[in-house]
């Protein structure tokens, strides 16, 4: 049972890790535009080697 | 960077926006453009090291407008600015600004480079879905005026408009929609491990571990119920208040007891509580309302006339020309108004020829011609020269502003509640009430604890979470089917409402016929190639309508015009090659012994040196498969067509249209909301379909308004639904799949139906356990979202419509 403990234990402090994110990552809008960073990764920053 | 030379034969399109050359074409370092805005374009990306634009995507550019520079002046102006700002502290300032041209992966690149344009711009983003791009700018450096001047001068000009930015509290309702999500589905897995040593049986040894585990279970059952399933709550509270039991009232009963019952049994060390169950149960109702909640960023359903109005005017005062924001409008002022302007108050007109076009007011595009002196209403666009007017009412007071006022004043309430859920829910509480009472004074006299354990087991596992998540699933996944299929709902109920639609009304002109395209025909005399050019080469010098019609059906080589004339009302004319040409009604180009011709074309007559060779005959389009769709509907449902105009088009409808179709002309926009209320007096469920904001008064009295547009992202009044036009000829199938939509919402409430069953068979005799309802409830719920999502795509796939 003890082992049962620990691994309730981890599982949970990870499952808040991933809440946090979450909540970070609605804070900062990242749901509002689902389109424009999949384009905008694509881009070159630079084409100083043409 | 080489083009291929395949294209720079007869056809070649413009480097950067793609339009084919015509006429003259302009070249530049070997580039082909249309035109030297285009040309331009490229210039200053290419001088700012900017050409990767022209890789990412071919042809990715607009061709900029030719719009003076002083038209921005009002932008300089602080009251204008801070209504156009997101925020400012003085030195630098964040805007959003909507660019309807924006279309392709070049726009984003280019636009977030805006800083190597103009040195003040610290940041620029772009949202491509909304079409906007956000700019942060320093004061010192740059103004929105310079920034504005310069999306124009790059061909993205802004559509700079007064409607309130009501979108910030959209986007706050759907974020805290999110984190509700986030805390109820991370309370869901953790609880359910906590629950793991109960259901697995503990030993007698560990008795203090399963404690802790219950309270630790408790305390994440907290933020659940106390957060997430706030909107539950005030939801019940709301109907009760009605008097009216929707579906939220077990809903909440059912989370209450959950709550309640677990919390007495941990805190008595009684039982494990069923804090698990109540965190699943918020986690799939909160995921189908954001699955239900999904709208289109893009598209407006709540516009009205400000959000076409422009923010400033020019006016003039003792020679003077300045811009004032138009809400300063007073009586008496002196306006100018440009080609391309929307007339912002009702005005008198002094100066310049006026063609005005209405289409945004009542949806015919053919610009009608004004002479000195005329009242012109406010929300006419001009096209042609400038004009000056004199303000007769303030914007406020104007024609278009009273008649829009009453439209919302007369404007029902429109049920955002699925009557279908609230009928079932209102029966089902009922039933579930009436059965756990009736249990708890069967158990009462002989089993105190018993009694109250199938009472609140009853409530809880009849909580009908499968009952209220299968309509958002099944009507979330029917509304994205068609959505695919340019057809674009306000929100889900609105499937509902089409499904049980028995009449339709239509509007005449931009909804059955084509808004933009019209027929040309020419008949008379057959004309040479000299000629054809030479009359293409007359029209295309005429911003009218009419001549660009026929400019656009000709489409021939430019050459120079000499003396070129244009008399309003009646036509254009000049010389070429020596030879006169002349273009209009019938009197204007001479003497000629074709008639007038029935009222339903306009005519336009040609003569070369005093002869007439012939005319070109315009008429509006009707969309293609149009009889087909109304033979089709007709079959099920009432039709009838209201119309602006005369009746000259009479027999042709009556063609198009099946026997008995109540055809009404000459409608005024209130005559249009009448005729709808009629028939709704009449106990009709009436869709009304219709594109021009003299149909918005209608839209919004049927009980489902369908806005039709050739562009979805452009103008259409507000409505229940936005219908691409290429898309009308659907319309049947629409209908059809929202009925088969229907009937997967009742199948599925059969589904949920049977799993409450079981529940309450145990339930019944107090024999609810936590484990039973850890399994019941997920399991309903899963089948419930599977069932529906699946069988709505089959059967949109067997419909064509996927």
């Amino acid at each position: 049972m003890s082992v049962i403990v620990i691994m309730i234990g981890c599982s949970f402090l990870i499952a808040v890790g991933f809440l946090i994110a979450f909540i970070w990552s609605v804070k900062t809008g990242q749901y509002e535009d689902k389109y424009t960073p999949s384009v905008r990764i694509l881009f070159d920053d630079k084409k100083n080697n043409k | 960077m080489e083009k291929t030379p395949a294209f720079t034969e007869t056809l070649s399109s413009c480097y950067h926006c793609g339009d084919t050359i015509r006429g003259e074409r302009v070249e530049h370092e070997g580039k082909l453009f249309c035109c030297t805005g285009c040309k331009i374009v490229f210039e200053i990306l290419q001088q700012n090291d900017l050409c990767t634009y022209y890789d990412l995507h071919e042809t990715p550019g607009t061709s900029p407008s030719t719009i003076e520079i002083s038209r921005f002046d009002y932008l300089d102006d602080v009251v204008i600015q801070n209504q156009l700002l997101d925020f400012t502290d003085g030195r630098t300032s964040r805007v959003t600004l909507s660019l309807p041209t924006v279309h392709c992966s070049s726009c984003i690149w280019l636009l977030e480079q805006l800083y190597k344009l103009d040195a003040g711009i610290v940041e620029s983003r772009v949202e491509y879905l909304r079409k906007q791009v956000s700019i942060k700018y320093l004061h010192e450096k740059t103004s929105l005026k310079n920034i504005v001047i310069l999306l124009v001068s790059i061909g993205y000009e802004p559509e700079l408009h007064l409607d309130a930015v009501d979108k910030k509290m959209e986007s706050e309702i759907t974020r805290s929609l999110y984190f509700k999500v986030g805390v109820a589905g991370f309370c869901f897995g953790n609880s359910m491990l906590f629950s793991f040593p109960e259901y697995l049986g503990v030993d007698a040894t560990e008795e203090i571990l399963k404690t802790v585990f219950s309270y630790l279970n408790l305390l994440l059952g907290v933020p659940v119920f106390f957060y997430c399933s706030k909107d539950y709550f005030v939801a019940a509270l709301g109907g009760l208040k009605k008097k009216i039991i929707n579906i939220d009232v077990p809903i909440a009963l059912g989370i209450f007891l959950l709550f309640a019952r677990s919390a007495y049994e941990i805190m008595t060390q009684t039982g494990p509580g069923f804090i698990d169950s109540m965190c699943g149960l918020l986690f799939f109702l909160l995921l189908g309302r954001i699955f239900q909640s999904k709208t289109y960023d893009r598209l407006n359903f709540e516009r009205n006339y400000t959000s076409y109005f422009p923010l400033s005017v020019m006016t003039k005062k003792n020679g003077v020309e300045t811009t004032v924001p138009i809400a300063t409008l007073k009586r008496g002022n002196r306006i100018i108004i440009r080609h391309g302007e929307i007339v912002p108050a009702d005005a008198l007109l002094l100066q310049g020829s006026a063609a005005i076009d209405y289409s945004f007011v009542t949806g015919e595009s053919t610009p009608v011609e004004k002479v000195l002196g005329e009242m012109i209403y406010a929300g006419g666009k001009q096209v042609g020269g400038a004009i000056e007017l004199e303000v007769m009412k303030e914007v406020s007071q104007s024609y278009l502003t009273q008649l829009w006022n009453n439209f919302n004043q007369s404007m029902r309430e429109k049920g955002q509640l699925s009557e279908l859920s609230n009928t079932v829910s209102k029966y089902f509480t009922i039933v579930v009430l009436a059965i756990s009472f009736g249990v708890l004074a069967y158990w009462l006299p002989k089993d105190m604890t018993t009694a109250v354990n199938a009472f609140t087991g009853i409530l809880i596992v009849a909580c009908p979470c499968a009952l209220a998540i299968s309509i958002p699933f099944t009507l979330g996944t029917t509304m994205r089917i068609f959505g695919k299929n340019d057809f674009y709902l306000k929100n889900t109920s609105v499937i509902e409402q089409l499904s049980r639609i028995d009449t339709i009304v239509f509007d005449k002109t931009g909804t059955i016929t084509h808004a933009k395209k019209s027929s040309v025909e020419y008949v008379g005399t057959e004309l040479s190639k000299e000629e054809i050019s030479g009359t293409y080469s007359l029209v295309s010098n005429s911003a009218h309508p009419l001549s660009m019609v026929i400019a656009e059906y000709l489409t021939a080589e430019k050459k120079i015009v000499d003396n070129f004339a244009e008399s309003l009302g009646e036509g254009i004319s000049g010389t070429l090659e020596g030879a006169a040409y002349r273009v209009g009604t019938r009197d204007f180009a001479g003497k000629t012994k074709a008639g007038n011709g029935p009222v339903n074309e306009t005519r336009s007559y040609v003569s070369i040196d005093g002869t007439v060779k012939g005319y070109f005959s315009i008429k509006n389009l009707y969309r293609e498969g149009l009889s087909g769709l109304t033979a089709s509907l007709g079959k099920r449902t009432v039709l009838a067509v209201v119309s602006g105009d005369n009746e000259s088009e009479r027999p042709r409808l009556q063609s198009l249209f099946p026997v008995g179709t109540d055809l009404q002309f000459n409608q005024t926009p209130s005559d249009k909301l009448e005729y709808v209320r009629a028939l709704q007096s009449a106990g009709k469920r009436v869709m009304m379909i219709g594109d021009g904001l003299n149909d918005a008064g209608a839209l919004l009295q049927s009980n489902l308004g369908v806005a039709v547009t050739e562009n979805v992202a452009q103008f259409s009044p507000s409505s229940d639904a936005i219908l691409s036009g290429a898309s009308f000829v659907k319309m049947q199938d629409f209908i059809r799949f929202a009925s088969s939509s229907m009937s997967v919402v009742i199948a599925s409430f059969v589904l949920a139906f049977m799993y409450n069953v079981v529940g309450i068979y145990f339930a019944l005799q107090g024999l609810l356990t936590p484990v039973m309802a850890a399994i019941l409830m997920p399991a309903s719920s899963i089948t419930i979202v599977l069932f529906t999502t699946i069988t709505t795509q089959l059967l949109a796939k067997r419909k064509g419509l996927l």
